[in-house]
């Protein structure tokens, strides 16, 4: 479990990044964190690892205060995985990024290996297993930042803007992803502002804007509430833009995503098919 | 005269097996807001580095047939010259602007061009009112939003006159508000200028109901071409282009035998299931 408990957090003292923020994320947990370009999304994300600590307040991981460790300590258990893919790769090889941390945690070699075989073909870079990271996509690099971390299978495995500059199979082959990790009782949280990708994936959203928590819940219900959305400088996904205009046919409330409208629908076009039908007969 | 004509057009990075962009034959008309899509690596930004003369100027390779924009032959041309011609504007801001205010980072290109220092100020401040930044103008760049940032960035690219416009990706690293603002002052200067644009981009719900026309690319070539309602189709899904949610629970609904339009934006979309479920 991760849990911050009434975290501020500020560089200079007087405008704060952070304020009295509360948050429980249980293990096996889904979350998003969302929230308008420097609400503090990513300054909040920092400490779950340890690398910031909060000006004031607390962060527990495992119901461990991170000012009573060190950095090291922490990311065995907390994964962060960069905006920027290329805050975090240097080596010569994509496989040999993929086993630097392994070798400094100690792990025995025949395991590095095997998890680095594995994880090249989960991902699917085993192609770049001998290419220096520096020559792949944007998006390619992004996943092999990604398999870094899971490489040392940390129980926690936090994503800052995931989505960024991958195109929409990406996106898919990594919703899948997620869902994996989570089965395999990991947390995921990931800081994102791509309102369909979490339209698509449903998890539980912590709206921040200025530094401030500003809604908790699920997603169906946060990126329905047009107060809040705004406020975040979020617009609601599409289907749910589409529902709201639809309201005269009363669709249940919550609809996000394109499946489940084509459900409501799909059921509304067939009864009004089936009530014109008789009369067309006559 | 079109704006931007590629024929046969090639490129092969050096030591690549293949052509990242292979016999791409392409027309863009003066004016034009054109959407380029397509899965990562299928030679979007190969073909965008080609409008700018970055290919063949800064990356090595084979480059094959022919690429004129605003009626000048692209190869063989610097880079410094067709920035006049083509607005080059990158998906992270922060990668394009660097000086200590946003005055200075706007005229930036122009002091590099040794344009007259009154017809600088004036093509400066033109630029920064259109985007709408003026008031920002002795900001740093780093004090600014990253919406606030990408106009400025775009207001550089103004102040040199270009007649096409290209922008990779430039609303990624945005908040959904910022991106759509953006969009809509590129669709705006677009439309008041004649402004030929080229917008590179995945997340096609945000900008579909600005263009006039989507091109698709796959494995280097040019899959489909024409209006977003013509280009949004079967192909397009299986490409693994990512259709506005609108337009792509449209599809599912005539996959469930439902004889509905192919709508591209909300709007459209509301009509046509008002028009078919009345009240």
């Amino acid at each position: 479990m991760i849990s911050t408990e009434n975290v501020s957090f500020h560089y200079t003292a007087g405008s704060e990044v952070l304020q009295n923020v509360n948050l429980e994320i249980k293990d096996g947990e889904f979350v998003a964190i969302m929230g308008e370009n420097g609400a503090g999304k990513t300054t909040l994300v920092k400490m779950f690892n340890g690398l910031l600590k909060p000006s004031e307040g607390a962060v527990l991981v495992d119901g461990v205060n991170t000012r009573e460790k060190s950095v090291a300590q922490l990311s065995r258990d907390v994964g962060l995985i960069f905006q920027n893919p290329d805050h975090q790769l240097f080596a010569e090889t994509v496989a040999e990024e993929l086993a630097f941390s392994l070798r400094n945690f100690g792990f025995k070699e025949d395991t590095i290996q095997k998890r680095v075989t594995s994880l090249l073909t989960t991902l699917d870079l085993k192609r770049y297993e001998k290419s220096p990271p520096f020559v792949l996509s944007g998006g390619e690099r992004k996943r092999v930042a990604l398999a870094a971390v899971l490489a040392w299978d940390p129980k926690h495995v936090v994503m800052d803007e995931p989505t960024i500059g991958q195109d929409y199979l990406q996106k898919d082959h990594l919703r899948n992803f997620i869902v994996q990790i989570i089965s395999q009782g990991k947390t995921v949280v990931i800081v994102t502002h791509d309102v369909e990708f979490v339209a698509e994936c449903k998890p539980r959203v912590v709206l921040l804007s200025r530094g401030k928590i500003i809604a908790d819940g699920p997603s169906a219900q946060i990126l329905t509430n047009e107060q809040v959305v705004e406020q975040a400088s979020l617009v609601m996904p599409q289907i749910a833009s589409l529902m709201k205009n639809l309201k005269n046919l009363n669709p249940p409330p919550n609809i996000i995503d394109a499946y489940s409208a084509r459900r409501f629908l799909s059921g509304k076009l067939k009864g009004e098919l089936e009530a014109r039908a008789p009369a067309q007969r006559r | 005269m079109p704006a931007i004509e590629a024929k046969n057009l090639s490129f092969t990075y050096a030591g690549a097996e293949k052509p990242s962009m292979e016999d791409v034959n392409l027309s863009i008309e003066k004016g034009e807001f054109v959407i380029l899509t397509g899965p990562s690596g299928c030679g979007k930004t190969t073909l965008c580095r080609c409008l700018n003369g970055l290919i063949p100027n800064f990356y090595s390779g084979e480059l094959r047939g022919g690429l004129l924009v605003d009626a000048l032959n692209v190869d063989g041309r610097s880079t410094a010259e067709l920035a006049t011609h083509v607005g080059f504007v990158f998906q992270n801001p922060e990668n394009q602007l660097f000086s200590l205010s946003v005055e200075r980072d706007v005229a930036f290109g122009l002091e590099n061009l040794g344009v007259a220092k009154e017809e600088a100020i004036l093509r400066v401040n033109w630029a920064m009112k259109a985007t709408g930044i003026f008031d920002l103008r002795n900001k740093a760049p780093y004090e600014l939003s990253g919406g606030q940032q990408q106009r400025a960035a775009i207001a550089g690219v103004l102040a040199m006159h270009p007649s096409v416009l290209v922008l990779d990706e430039p609303t990624s690293f945005l908040d959904p508000k910022s991106a759509e603002e953006i969009v809509q002052i590129i669709a705006k200067l677009s439309r008041e200028l004649q402004l030929t644009t080229l917008l590179v981009e995945h997340r096609l719900d945000v900008v579909s109901r600005y263009a006039n026309r989507v091109v698709v690319m796959d494995n280097g070539k040019i899959a489909l071409n024409g209006t977003p309602r013509e280009v949004y189709n079967d192909k397009a899904r299986l490409i693994g282009i990512g259709l506005p949610k609108v337009t792509m629970l449209f599809h599912l609904l005539r996959k469930d035998g439902f004889d509905v339009n192919n709508p591209i934006t909300i709007e459209e979309a509301s009509v046509e299931l008002k028009r078919l479920l009345p009240q």
